[in-house]
């Protein structure tokens, strides 16, 4: 659905990302992990259309099996493509409410009562939302924000839902849910491409997996693959 | 000071504040947007003025058609002001668009001048508005009422844009985190445009309603205004729409009171509102309704 060649970021004179090619099927769970500054968010950024500086291809093919080049198009785009993205940091808007968030993950859409179904959606699989529908983003906790952010992100009713490090700052307990809910939502149809430092628990979930150092994919296989792989133990796993 | 009179003098105050109020929020929305002071803003107040005039003496078009023709060629003025002089320099420093924003006014009053000549024209009042009416002791004129009432509720349209729609969701959403924004698939640019095109058509409603209180209008009439609108904008709390018709509203107050109580002063009355931005920049740099802000201009 999305197929990423030789992309290269650039921030004035520093080179981001150095040629990667990645692929994303349909229905998969794709992660990309690597070390701080690896450029994981610099691709997905790029996918979004967020970076000025970009060289390559990003070509998606829709449900309509219709192909689009991604680079140099603006978020709009993407998003009315079918491409939702949870940022890093979660980027809740501290001033709205919870509902606010929400039906500013909706923008693009004009069918009000699909949208008030969606927020129901979204609040039986993240329950604590609904309690806190009406309280300020800024004022939920780091995991309620991610939640949020994950939420957010589904509301557009993407195919493809790309989430930067969901799993940051949260306590184990957490973490587990968080990834639970990946599942889920990939169970449901929706294709899902992950960034995590969290190797562990991204390349258990993860169809397939690319792992980034400084701007290049250095190794990439299926999650279990890559699991077993005493390079990636030694690096990312801890041993 | 009887009491009629200072009941006079309050709807005076009330009519003055009104008016700043409605070019504070101007000020305060594209602030809140965009961290600019927007220095052409007391230009489409004039502009304002000028189309009501044109509407009225040149086409010779009824009061209320032309003041909505002048509100909307003023607005669609805002909206251009933003594209040719604010948008191309979006990822710029800040300085630049504010050295923009200062050129754009200066353009827009010496083309004024050009177009419009500097001789200071007569805007019509309807009669009805300026005989003043009785209510038992108290004399005021009509348009003492009119102001307040028009632009209160002008005032409540916007904050339902704002609070109750779409767009308004999204103009909200800017002023915390553009990226982001743009991530959920809003255009900026247009969210952007509409912030300037809805405070233009305020400040544009402001500069009709100044002419028929004032009615001399000039090409550089709005400079003033513009000053003291900013300052109630500041005072309000700068990026608060409700702090900036506060902000109006307490300085046209201020300003009408101070020079009824002591009517010596009246030659130092446009010192006032500098004077209070000293104090509220040295007391209270927020504002009354102000959030912290990181950084200011
Ligand atoms: N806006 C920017 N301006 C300049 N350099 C940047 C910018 N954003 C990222 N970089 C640089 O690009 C490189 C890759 O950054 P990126 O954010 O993509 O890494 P990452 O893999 O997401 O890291 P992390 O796990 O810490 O989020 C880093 O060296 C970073 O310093
Ligand atoms: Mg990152």
């Amino acid at each position: 659905m999305l197929k990423i060649d030789s992309l290269h970021v650039y921030y004035g004179g520093i080179h981001a990302v150095k040629g990667i090619t990645i692929e994303i099927p349909r229905g998969k769970i794709v992660t990309l992990i690597g070390a701080n500054g690896a450029g994981k968010s610099s691709t997905i950024r790029a996918i979004a259309g967020l970076v000025k500086h970009v060289q390559g291809h990003i070509a998606f093919t829709g449900r309509d099996g219709k192909e689009t080049e991604l680079t140099g198009k603006t978020p709009e785009t993407m998003v009315k493509l079918g491409i939702a993205m949870s940022p890093e940091g979660r980027r809740i808007l501290p001033h709205l409410t919870v509902e606010e968030n929400l039906r500013l993950g909706a923008y693009i859409r004009t069918d009000e009562d699909g949208i008030v179904s969606d927020i129901d959606m979204v609040y039986s699989l993240f329950p604590r939302l609904r309690e806190r529908s009406w309280q300020r983003g800024g004022t939920l906790s780091g995991g309620e924000q991610q939640m949020l952010a994950v939420g957010r992100a589904l509301m557009s009713r993407p195919d493809l839902i790309m989430l930067d490090e969901p799993s940051l700052g949260l306590a184990p307990l957490l973490v587990k849910e968080v990834f639970d809910i990946i599942r889920q939502i990939n169970s449901e149809g929706k294709t899902v491409l992950l960034v995590e430092q969290n190797a562990f628990a991204a390349l258990k979930v993860a169809d397939y997996a690319y792992i980034l150092e400084v701007g290049n994919v250095v190794l990439e296989g299926t999650g279990e693959q890559l699991l077993s792989d005493s390079r990636v133990k030694a690096a990312y796993l801890g041993g | 000071m009887s009491f009629n009179m200072f009941v006079q003098h309050l709807f005076n105050a009330i009519t003055l504040g009104s008016l700043y109020g409605l070019v504070a929020i101007g000020y305060t929305m594209v602030y809140g947007i965009l961290r600019l002071i927007n220095f052409a803003h007391g230009d489409i107040f004039m502009l304002g003025a000028y189309f009501m005039f044109f509407g009225t003496v040149t086409f010779n078009l009824p009061w209320g058609i032309a003041a909505v023709i002048a509100v909307a060629a003023s607005s669609v003025c805002g909206v251009f002001v933003d594209r040719i002089a604010f948008r191309p320099l979006r990822d710029a420093p800040r300085i630049s668009a504010l050295i923009s924003a200062i050129g754009v006014s200066f353009l827009i009053e010496n083309l004024s001048l050009v177009l419009f000549t500097g001789l200071p024209r007569q805007v019509i009042q309807p009669e009805w508005m300026v005989k003043i009416i009785t209510i038992g002791e108290i004399r005021i004129l009509p348009l003492a009422i009119v102001v307040p009432v028009i632009a209160f509720t002008l005032v409540l349209g916007l904050l339902w844009i704002v609070y109750r729609t779409k767009p308004g969701l999204a103009m909200r959403a800017i002023s915390k985190d553009i990226e982001t924004t743009r991530l959920m698939g809003v255009s900026v640019d247009k969210i952007i445009a509409l912030a300037f095109g809805l405070g233009s058509a305020l400040a544009a409603a402001s500069g009709i309603m100044w002419a028929l209180r004032y009615p001399q209008i000039h090409p550089f009439m709005g400079v003033f205004p513009g000053f003291k609108a900013f300052i109630a904008a500041v005072f309000g709390g700068i990026g608060s729409i409700q702090g900036a018709m506060i902000g109006g509203m307490l300085l046209g107050l201020i300003e009408i009171m101070i020079i009824a109580f002591f009517p010596s002063l009246s030659g130092y009355r446009d010192a006032f509102a500098f004077i209070l931005l000293i104090v509220i920049l040295l007391m209270k740099p927020t504002g009354l309704m102000g959030e912290k802000l990181e950084d200011k201009i």
